[in-house]
């Protein structure tokens, strides 16, 4: 389960491969080739020894005879850069041609592939946690391989292994030695597991932290070659749309399929879990028939608010107290009871959707041989294969689960319940496995149809002394619990640290501080969404900070700064920032600036926000990021990810927003929904803090900080204050 | 059945003259490179060209095309083409790529038309193509480089 890394403890950054966990292990391949990989050792705690080679399902690096690496991926790829990630990690220490590298994502064995951030009882995808899962496995698979191959190659020559070079995929002594890594991975192979691997120093990588190095699967997606799920094509396949209910949780009462079934191509409807699907030759039929299909719905148990019903709600219980406390500091009362001056404000956060560009979809089979296939965008990879199996009703083992890279995501590839992958099997299964079955929801199914940011609601306080200083701070958060509606057992009164990270770990020192949290029931699935609690706490916290800042007639840097002495991440961060953006000094005439800072998925990241506002529209020029994300794997990637989290983020503020009105959503495409587009844009410049820490997030922690920089900026043009997101709502 | 000329070569469609163009090429054709997003003409990762002109496949009707030549992606040729995919590659543009099709195909009929782009140029025909990982800076820039590329 899942449940360690979404509730548990975060544990620290560098996660180890120890030999109390994890065994190292090699074989040869079926094929021919090295396999070198880990497994958890399940009899670790009796002492018992585990010393049976990898199987193919467990290894992480193969070197296939014809020279080439093939890394076997425990991470999902929704774009993130994952698979680079990790072949960066491996390419450096084996010292592989990245012309020869590719990456395949590996499912089906928790034991090899489990998150080491989630504990590494589960494989999966999520937290930005790839790299801190990956950092040293993948870098230890990569240097045994080599180690074993120099092995092979002193043994072969009769040379000591010591004088022997690797470079680019080949083996090397003096001047006349010389053999690929494929002349040698058979003998490789059988040869001992090294009983210590040394990884590398800093000072010697090639690869890590090369800002030249370009994603090596770019080609692929510029010539439309690059496959996701909704480009599978099997034999024989059938394409299915889903009919899901308008409000959720209502139920099919009754149907009529004869319509449907009468529309050229169709070949059936059949009932799934949560409601039907049309089946047909193709996409097009498929949809066709669904428009011909009548559905009556049971509605008795569906949610038939609307979401201003729903804010209201928050908006009142906010302004009471909290269920629940995540954290109390001092003594909050008294603080603001003896203050000089009290700052209140209330913070109000939509429901959004992740309206990634591949629409949810998955493909199910059952091969000749009677195992279920499954292709699909598998973050949840172990949580789907289990689902997968259920559904179809076969042992998990009878189950191979295909990860395809996806179009997007930002969290909704990550649905614990596994909505879309249990549709394609049920489909499949209803049809009595006689074709492959493609589900493919349309835009209209996927933004309606649920797995959202919860809604949220922020009352917050904040006490002054006399000199102005921060006294007193209380965040009360009203809003659903991601865990408990993705169906993780919360006792009641429990906090679901989703729902307040980032408020609760509010790093500025205020003596008296309590963060509280009260937890709705509403009937609107909710999911993380890139960045998660982030979402709402990096934004209602650094928006209020500057209000208060401003109470305070302190400069936004240095009363932040000034909180900071206990956390110097957070401090060298902000000042990186006002020192690119020259925090301070002369700003275009009609511009204004805004600063915030948050740390979320271990990693901190600042930003600076310079806007004009026109006639009520918000511009945003530029935007200067710092980050310390640990030791920058791929720097690169690490500005691409802020830079496409800045957009994303601004899209969000900017004009986002779900709403449902009698339960029903009103957005169900991108004309009522409207991600960024390429005018809105701003320039971006990233700069990467020198780390010598083990990596931290990257695919989300860009996020959070935009939105209240960009607001900031907004109060300083128009002295408007912006609690009410999306902007469009405040400014329109 | 429907002729269509599909990247220089013939084929003959058996379909609905309605279907969209998008799900001829993709479900009946074999040519994926071209994505659905929406359907509805709002985010440009379906775009092809028809004699050269950046066209929606998603509202495009099948029956409707004619004897307009059908460019998609894994067609698409010509010193423009080549100039954008080699600067997407330098900068690096894609994230999840999944609207890069789209993408590339606007950007390359923008530059045959402009062969000087400024960033409001830039943003005015690609305005129409969302890509949700916001890789918008750089395809700024990989238009620009392209733009160079081609002056020589």
């Amino acid at each position: 389960m899942d449940t360690a890394f979404l509730a548990g403890p975060r544990p620290a950054a560098g996660l180890d491969v120890s030999r109390r966990g994890f065994l190292l292990g090699a074989a040869a391949a079926a094929g021919g080739g090295l396999l070198v990989g880990f497994r958890r050792a399940e009899a670790a705690e009796s002492g018992a020894t585990d010393a049976a080679p990898v199987n193919p399902l467990e290894a992480y690096v193969h070197v296939r005879p014809d020279g080439g690496v093939t890394v076997l991926s425990a991470h999902f790829d929704m774009g993130q850069g994952s698979y680079h990630g990790l072949a960066t990690l491996v390419v450096e220490e084996l010292g592989a041609d990245w012309t020869k590298v590719d990456v395949v994502g590996a499912t089906g064995n928790t034991r090899a592939y489990g998150n080491l951030a989630w504990g590494g009882t589960a494989q999966g995808t999520g937290g930005s946690s790839t790299m801190v899962s990956s950092w040293r496995r993948y870098r230890t698979a990569g240097a045994a391989a080599r180690m074993m191959l120099v092995a092979a190659a002193a043994r072969a020559w009769n040379v000591p292994a010591a004088e022997i070079t690797v470079d680019r995929g080949v083996l090397r002594h003096g001047a006349d030695r010389r053999a690929g890594f494929g002349d040698m991975a058979a003998a490789a192979a059988a040869l001992p597991v090294p009983a210590e691997v040394p990884l590398k120093a800093p000072g010697d990588w090639t690869q890590i932290g090369n800002g030249d190095l370009k994603r090596f699967d770019r080609a692929g997606k510029t010539t439309g070659r690059q496959d996701f799920t909704i480009d599978v094509r099997l034999p024989g396949m059938l394409t299915a749309v889903p009919v899901h209910p308008p409000r959720f949780g209502a139920k099919v009462k009754s149907f009529d399929a004869a319509p449907a079934k009468a529309v050229k191509g169709v070949v059936d409807v059949v009932e799934t879990p949560r409601g039907l699907a049309v089946v047909a030759d193709h996409t097009w039929a498929a949809m066709r028939g669904r428009e011909a299909l009548f559905v009556q719905w049971d509605e008795t148990g569906a949610e038939t608010r609307g979401s201003d019903e729903i804010l209201a709600d928050y908006t009142r219980r906010a302004a009471g107290a909290p269920d629940a406390w995540a954290r109390q500091d001092g003594d909050l009362d008294g603080a603001l009871a003896g203050a000089a001056k009290v700052v209140e404000a209330t913070y109000t956060f939509p429901y959004l959707a992740h309206a990634a560009m591949e629409p949810l979809n998955a493909v199910a089979r059952r091969a000749e041989d009677g195992v279920i296939e499954v292709w699909g965008g598998l973050q949840n990879t172990d949580t789907y294969h289990q689902a997968a199996a259920r559904t179809a009703g076969v042992d998990p083992s009878r189950v191979r689960m295909h990860m395809m890279k996806s179009g997007g995501g930002f969290g909704r590839r990550g649905s614990p319940d596994s909505d879309v992958i249990i549709e394609a099997v049920a489909a499949a299964k209803a049809l009595a496995w006689r074709a492959p079955v493609k589900m493919q929801w349309t835009r209209e199914d996927d933004m309606a149809g649920g797995r959202y940011r919860p809604a949220y609601v922020h009352h917050m306080k904040a006490g002054l002394d006399a000199d102005g200083n921060l006294v007193a701070w209380y965040d009360h958060i009203v809003g659903q619990s991601i865990l408990r509606d993705v169906g993780f057992p919360l006792p009641d009164g429990a906090i679901d640290q989703i729902s307040v990270e980032g408020s609760s770990t509010l790093p500025y020192a205020v003596p008296n501080l309590s963060v509280g949290l009260t937890t709705t029931q509403v009937g609107v699935p909710v999911l993380w969404w890139r960045s998660v609690g982030s979402t709402h706490t990096g934004y209602a916290t650094e928006a209020f900070f500057d209000e208060v800042a401003e109470a305070a007639g302190r400069d936004p840097v240095a009363f932040r700064l000034s909180l900071l002495a206990e956390h110097p991440r957070h401090a060298a961060v902000l000042r990186a920032v006002a020192e690119m953006a020259d925090w301070g000094g002369p700003v275009p005439a009609g511009r204004h600036r805004g600063v915030a800072l948050h740390e979320s998925f271990r990693s901190v990241v600042a930003q600076v926000a310079e806007v004009s506002v026109e006639g009520g529209t918000v511009r945003v020029h530029r935007v200067w990021c710092a980050v310390d994300c640990g030791v920058a794997v791929n720097p690169d990637v690490v500005k691409a990810q802020m830079e496409g989290a800045i957009g994303f983020g601004l899209g969000a503020v900017m004009g986002e927003e779900l709403t449902l009105t009698g339960g029903v959503v009103d957005q169900t495409n991108y004309d009522g929904y409207t991600p960024l587009r390429i005018d809105a844009m701003p320039q971006v410049e990233v700069r990467i803090l020198p780390s010598a820490n083990a990596p931290t997030g990257v695919g989300e922690p860009g996020v959070p900080p935009l939105g209240p920089a960009v607001a900031n900026a907004v109060h300083r043009a128009t002295g408007k204050r912006l609690r009410r997101l999306p902007f469009a709502r405040e400014l329109g | 059945m429907i002729p269509l000329n599909i990247n220089g070569a013939d084929h003959q469609i058996d379909a609905d003259p309605d279907m969209p163009l998008l799900w001829v090429l993709r479900d009946l054709v074999g040519l994926t490179g071209t994505k659905y997003g929406c359907g509805i003409a709002q985010c440009g990762a379906c775009t092809v060209h028809l004699d050269g002109e950046p066209t929606r496949a998603c509202q495009t009707p099948v029956g409707d095309v004619g004897t307009a030549r059908i460019t998609t992606i894994e067609g698409l040729t010509g010193a423009a083409a080549e100039a954008v995919r080699a600067a997407w590659i330098e900068v690096d543009v894609p994230q999840c790529g999944y609207c890069q099709s789209g993408q590339i195909m606007a950007a390359a009929a923008l530059l045959a038309e402009n062969r000087a782009p400024t960033d409001a140029d830039i943003d005015a025909a690609l305005a129409g193509n969302l890509c949700r990982c916001a890789t918008y800076f750089r395809i700024r820039k990989a238009v620009h480089l392209a733009a160079r590329t081609l002056e020589g």
